[in-house]
């Protein structure tokens, strides 16, 4: 038995549970155990005395192994560090030029060889969320960020602080200015938007080109401003209007009377338009520069990606926060800000905070369905961009007719519906869609608003979506579908505050009568198709934007599973094109051809149709110009963001660009550059456009 | 069972401790002998453990050798300052018990001061942040980054060329071809100095705090290497500055503007206040009403309007400290390792290419810093032996006289701005054996053995050794003279820079010739524009000795990689005199004489003045230096001296009421600790 036991104690302890395993055994056993107790002791001893010998030599414990494993991490770090700054700083370049070949020269050094140099000073105006924001006075919570960036540069605060971040970011509800105790101010200089991140290039590519030939800080301005409030609101706050005035003519005094060259790029483009009518409008309200102010200061306006009428991305940055460049931060840390920080309300924050934002309010589809298209037509129907960008521009020809001639049989895609709920009617036809008439529930919606439910549910996050009551969230998705014209409608009774707000500066009509002295009002400045441009015959304006992305056109929208506190709407990411169909829907997003923002025909058409020539819009027949820059995507890692990108801000870093806007500021003309330079469609789209001129 | 378990875990927790480290044959073995009964495993175990402990004791040393134990070193170190650096911004912003006092402008705003007329600031020399635009090939990757200010950090990675690209050209004093190198634009350019050096960033935090930002503060930022209308030249800094101060007093419903220069930048604005009215060729064109117009007040902090004797021997043997601002940051590294012992010629070389130096030189000749036998600070030395800080103004009304007869023996002679030689600093006038410096031999055909020397090419190596000998057997040098030496010792530089400054006294300010810009910037030989409301503030540190005279050697190395003299460090005076390391101190600020900074408010534009016609009211406000009581306060908020004194808590409110609106006499008018008017009142200028 013991010798049994001894070497097969495993069964015995089984057996000592059951009958048949007595207390005799038991007994032995414990003596045996005793036994090996003391055996066990010993060695233990033993153990002991050879550990404690073992630690007098070595002390190796745990932490020590941390200590050493962070100390070996470091020092190779520092090595590294140390190796990466000593190398010589054209080492990355020998890499690349050995993977890829020879690059080509960049655009200042090409140039400077050809000699030019230096002519006319040149303006940059940044877009939406590029330019940067300071503080200069914030509650207790901010303490020690005076001056520091709370937008642009590393966002160090939106981890450390978050709630605090946003609360200074946030604006007042119902001025638009800022909230009182809270002074956030744009960052000035050249700094304010070259790099929008460490290493994330916005304008220091073209910069850095300029410099090469010749340009410096006194004949390169960039005209920042505080991109969240509306343009007549930074004049009114900063005198940021009054400024860029002075110093255009500042530069055009010190450079021996040469011209401004004006480089506005996104939402800049509309800003800078505002500020050539305010220029020109009389004193209180505009600039008081006199009726020649343009003509007499610049040469050209070159506008990068400009959403001349408007994005349909900024409606669903207004309607569920969902839109990628308006609310940029989510392209930071995509996984981040969808629920861990915040608590899951990342996007309710995000939307109270860009609610409180006027300056989006001027990317709304503008000129409604006579450019966007209504329900049965758009002007981009028959196109598939997934196609053409395929396909290489000397086959494009023959394929575009043959495109043409699939869209007449294919059903083409509903471009004019910008918001549908549910793809069945996004794709119906017109008359097969049963809604609820939307228009008098926006009568109503002080009665159905009245019923709110349970805010202290739903936290401290207060998004107007709880004022509408569950009522009015179905009311709004039963209405189906809505145009360019309806969505205003449809954003008026969602976000009544901003709206109200945001109708005292801007507007999205199409004027029939310029002639209206109501016109004279500054909120119709910034809509192309509510102004007239200046009286500068001399003056030119560029269109330059890239083509050969997919941009969001259009949404299919649901409604969200969880309506208590969450955003009651989102985009339907299940709503796909199938496979044999040869459509541009894609989770939930028609799209187009564009640059990923901004679509080719908010970009394109008033240089294409609505200012060509000598129009009511353009009385003295200002030259325009529509240079395209094809999209293709970066070869491989090495190069970054491209040199040849068509994106919406990595086109700041396009040769071709910088090459055109680099010749326009040393002299040439649209006419010198090779006037049109055309990928898309563009020209066909305007013509289908039924506008009076 | 237990114990069974426990000798388990004795087992595992061994190679669990050391997996880390690579001993991982511990489980193997256990796994292949699963079945065994337990004495036989527990004897395999002790066996085993017996074996590896053994191997451990004798592998041990292997693998823990001197490199781990650095590791180990490093490791620990890393993580107690994570921890350290954790803790830190873990603590509350407020620590218990050691209470931030409160500053003025938190202060103010609560007395109900808001922001009303809009700010300029107007830096000084070396202050401000220089970047690059345009560089040769070994400066690439530094586009737009600062050379100058900020962290500097290119010094040591490639000194050669950080000063090539600083350097200005020798003929010219432009950019030489190929290089651009520009002022930082913005409140950025001169914040900080370095990170963590505050220049501006106290007055801009304060002046924020009553509502001040970006459209009613502005940085006048220039490029302060070059002469004053060469910035207009090449930079049209002062248009720029011309146009922002009438954008400002549009933009802030017209209110005027108040301005607040620093050290150089007090001449800098002053040549601004003549170039605006002046007409266009040459001036700005704003007419004869501009500055009555656009101006409320100018401030001038640490004022050097009669300029500094450092500037002397800053460009004679660059050796002063606060112009070459570099020698405090790192005093040893410079004097001899990275650039192969020749630094200061270095130094030398670039610094002489820089115009905006000779700006500073002693304006005003013997008539204002006194002559080989007179001057007017005679008395008022700041001496050594009065150390107590608080009876030290009360000390000297009382000893001044007393002391007059016990000096009246051996005054002083600050007027001998350089003497060779102790002896000579201190003999009377008729002792000395001087000649008339203009004789000065031009003879510059013996350039001697140039290729000896290396690449660095100082103007020195081209003066024959007699030259150099005759330069030291004259002794004693004035302000008067002093010019005929530098004229000697760096030919190139004072012609290239006399065509934009100036150091006289004018006779006659009617004479046409002083419509040239380069009297602009000497309050000696221009008027004041014509703006009787207009106030001009003189505020400035005192208590803090400040160089005023040296005493030269020949540098007793006839190498030629040296400088030829050097202050002789060894001329100490008696106790009580103001004698030390071959300096004569005076009261001032560390940088600049009370006489310079205080004289044109004390006396040159008190009153209707013929260098003030208008008659505008001028205030001379000195603070008195306090040394920070402890490190916890850093640079101090009573500081006096020269840069310290922007984060003066006192001179920061006087800003501040006068930005907010008050007037001169609602601040208290003057504020006085020195003896300045007493010394202006001897020295005998026509007004």
């Amino acid at each position: 038995m013991p010798l049994v036991r001894r070497k097969k104690p495993a069964e015995a302890e089984k057996n000592s549970g059951s009958d048949s395993g007595n207390r005799n055994e038991k007994s032995e056993e414990g003596e045996e155990e005793e036994e090996n107790g003391k055996k066990r002791r010993l060695h233990k001893k033993n153990e002991k005395s050879k550990a404690k010998k073992a630690k007098e030599k070595g002390k190796w414990s745990c932490v020590d192994s941390c200590c050493w494993l962070i100390g070996c991490i470091c020092t190779i770090w520092w090595l590294l560090l140390f190796l990466y700054n000593a190398m010589p700083a054209s080492f990355p370049q020998y890499v690349t030029e050995a993977i890829t070949g020879p690059l080509p020269d960049p655009p200042g050094v090409k140039l400077r060889k050809e000699g030019l140099t230096a002519k006319h000073p040149v303006v940059f105006v940044p877009g939406i969320v590029t330019g940067g924001l300071e503080l200069w006075e914030g509650h207790p919570c901010a303490d020690g960020l005076f001056r520091k960036r709370l937008w642009g540069g590393t966002f160090g605060e939106v981890y450390k602080r978050p709630l605090c971040w946003v609360e200074h970011m946030s604006l007042d509800n119902e001025t638009g200015l800022d909230p009182p105790g809270i002074r956030v101010r744009p960052v000035t200089g050249l700094v304010a938007a070259d790099y929008f991140a460490p290493g994330y290039f916005v304008w220091a590519v073209l910069i850095a080109n300029l410099a090469r030939i010749g340009y410096e800080e006194k004949n390169m301005y960039m005209a920042a401003y505080d991109w969240r409030i509306s343009f007549q609101n930074t004049e009114v706050r900063d005198q940021t209007l009054s400024q860029i005035k002075s110093k255009i003519e500042l530069m055009v005094a010190t450079s021996g009377g040469k011209k401004a060259v004006i480089v506005p790029h996104s939402m800049g483009v509309l800003y800078f338009l505002h500020f050539m009518k305010w220029v020109e409008a009389p004193a209180p309200m505009g600039g008081g520069g006199g009726p020649d102010w343009c003509s007499k200061h610049i040469k050209a306006v070159m506008n990068i990606g400009g959403p001349f009428l408007g994005v349909p991305k900024a409606v669903a940055g207004l309607f569920s926060a969902e839109a990628k460049d308006v609310a940029a931060a989510r392209a930071i840390a995509p996984g981040f800000l969808d629920n861990d920080m915040f608590r899951r309300q990342t996007l309710q924050h995000v939307m109270k905070m860009s609610r409180t934002w006027d300056s989006t309010m001027s990317m709304i589809p503008k000129g409604g369905e006579t450019i966007w298209g209504d329900l049965d037509w758009s002007p981009e129907e028959g196109h598939v961009p997934s196609k053409r960008r395929q396909i290489n521009n000397d086959t494009k020809l023959a394929r575009q007719d043959e495109t043409g001639s699939l869209g007449s049989q294919l059903k083409s895609a509903y471009y004019g519906r910008i918001i549908s709920f549910g793809k069945d009617v996004a794709e119906a036809k017109s008359s097969e869609i049963g809604r609820t008439d939307f228009r008098l529930l926006v009568d109503m919606q002080d009665a159905i608003k009245g019923r709110n439910f349970a805010n202290n549910t739903c936290r401290d996050v207060w998004t107007e979506y709880h004022d509408m009551g569950i009522e009015g969230i179905r009311a709004v998705a039963e209405h189906k579908v809505y145009t360019a014209g309806s969505v205003l409608d449809l954003l008026q009774f969602v976000a009544p505050k901003m709206m109200a707000r945001g109708s005292a500066h801007f507007s999205y009509g199409i004027a029939d009568n310029l002639d209206d002295p109501k016109y004279k009002h500054y909120k119709y400045w910034s809509n192309p198709l509510e102004t007239r441009l200046p009286n500068a015959p001399g003056m030119e304006i560029f269109s330059m934007y890239g083509v050969g992305i997919p941009t969001e056109r259009a949404y299919v929208y649901e409604l969200s599973s969880s309506a208590e506190c969450y955003i009651p709407f989102q985009i339907d990411t299940s709503a796909d094109s199938r496979e044999d169909e040869e459509s541009c829907l894609k989770d939930g997003v028609y799209t187009v051809e564009g640059d990923e923002t901004v679509p080719a025909l908010s970009a394109g058409f008033m240089c294409a149709k609505g200012w060509r020539g000598k129009t009511r819009f353009n009385p003295s027949g200002i030259r325009t110009y529509i240079r395209e820059y094809d999209h293709s995507p970066p070869a491989n890692l090495l190069e970054g963001r491209g040199t040849q990108s068509g994106a919406h801000v990595d086109i700041m870093g396009n040769f071709a660009l910088i090459e055109d806007i680099l010749r326009v500021a040393t002299g040439a003309s649209g006419e010198d550059l090779g006037g049109d330079q055309v990928y898309s469609d563009i020209f066909k789209w305007s013509e289908k456009i039924n506008l009076h001129l | 069972m237990a114990s069974i378990l426990r000798f388990r875990k004795l087992c595992y927790v061994e190679p669990v401790k050391c997996s880390s480290l690579g001993f991982q044959s511990y489980v193997t073995p256990k796994v292949g002998k699963k079945d065994d009964g337990i004495v036989p495993k527990v004897k395999t175990l002790v066996v085993e453990k017996k074996r590896e402990q053994q191997q451990k004791k004798k592998r041990q040393p292997k693998e823990w050798r001197c490199i781990d134990y650095c590791c180990w070193m490093i490791g620990y170190m890393c993580t107690t300052w994570w921890l350290l650096l954790f803790l830190y911004h873990c603590l509350p912003a407020t620590w218990p018990g050691f209470q931030v006092p409160e500053s003025p402008g938190t202060r103010l705003k609560r007395e109900g001061l808001t922001a009303l007329h809009p700010v300029v600031l107007v830096p000084g020399i070396v202050t401000g942040g220089l970047e690059l635009w345009e560089g040769r090939p070994c400066s690439e990757g530094l586009f737009r980054k600062r050379l100058w200010a900020g962290s500097f950090s290119e010094i040591f990675k490639r000194p050669l060329c950080w000063l090539e690209h600083l350097s200005l050209n020798n003929e010219t004093g432009l950019d030489p071809p190929g290089i651009r190198v520009r002022a930082v634009p913005g409140l950025v350019s001169a914040d900080y100095f370095a990170p963590g050096y505050f220049v501006w960033a106290v007055l801009i935090e304060n002046l924020a705090k009553v509502g001040y930002e970006g459209k009613n503060l502005h940085m006048a930022a220039y490029d302060w290497r070059l002469s004053f209308q060469n910035t207009e030249i090449r930079d049209q800094a002062l248009s720029r500055l011309k146009s922002k101060i009438e954008l400002m007093y549009l933009t802030n419903g017209y209110k005027k503007v108040v301005v607040v220069p620093h050290s150089m930048g007090v001449i800098y604005f002053l040549h601004f206040l003549k170039w605006v009215e002046s007409p266009p060729p040459t001036g700005g064109g704003g007419g004869p009403g501009w500055c009555a117009k656009h101006i409320k007040a100018i401030m001038n902090i640490g004022p050097a309007f009669l300029g500094v004797p450092k500037a002397v021997s800053n460009i004679f043997s660059s050796e002063a400290k606060d112009i070459a601002f570099i020698r405090t940051f790192a005093p040893g590294l410079l004097d001899s390792e990275i650039l192969g012992l020749q630094t200061l010629e270095h130094i030398m070389r670039v610094s002489r290419t820089w115009d905006s130096i000779v700006s500073l030189l002693p304006k005003g000749g013997e008539t204002i810093w006194g002559n080989l036998d007179w001057s007017a600070e005679e008395g008022h030395g700041f001496s050594f032996a009065k150390k107590g800080q608080a009876s030290m103004s009360g000390n000297n009304l009382n000893n001044s006289n007393g002391r007059r007869s016990l000096q009246l023996k051996d005054p002083v002679k600050y007027g001998r701005i350089i003497s060779f030689g102790k002896v000579a600093s201190q003999l009377p006038s008729s002792q000395l054996s001087t000649f008339d410096s203009k004789e000065f031999p031009r003879t510059n055909t013996s350039t001697n053995f140039n290729s000896l020397c290396g690449e660095v090419w100082t103007e020195y190596d081209e003066m024959s050794r007699e030259r150099i000998r005759k330069i030291a057997e004259n002794k004693a040098y004035t302000a008067r003279t002093l010019f005929d030496l530098l004229r000697s010792v760096a030919p190139k530089m004072m012609q290239r820079a006399e065509a934009h400054f100036s150091h006289g006294i004018s006779e006659n300010l009617d004479d046409p010739k002083y419509d040239h810009y380069k009297y602009w910037s000497n309050p000696l030989e221009t008027r004041l524009p014509d703006a009787p409301d207009m106030e001009i503030y003189c505020l400035y540190g005192v208590g803090i000795p400040t160089e005023r005279a040296y005493v030269y050697k020949s540098s007793p190395s006839e190498k030629c990689k040296n400088i030829p003299f050097r202050i002789d460090s060894s001329a100490e005076g008696d106790d009580g005199s103001c004698l030390k390391s071959g300096v004569y101190f005076v009261d001032g600020d560390e940088s600049v004489p009370v006489l310079s900074a205080g004289f044109m408010c004390a006396k040159g534009w008190r009153g209707r003045t013929r260098f003030n016609p208008s008659g505008m009211a001028t205030h001379i406000r000195e603070y008195r230096h306090k040394p920070p009581a402890s490190l916890l306060e850093g640079r101090g908020m009573e500081s006096g001296a020269h840069v310290d004194i922007m984060g003066n808590v006192a001179l920061i409110e006087d800003v501040l009421r006068v930005a907010a609106g008050a007037t001169g006499a609602e601040i208290g008018g003057d504020k006085i600790y020195s003896d300045i008017l007493r010394m202006s009142e001897r020295i005998n200028i026509r007004l």
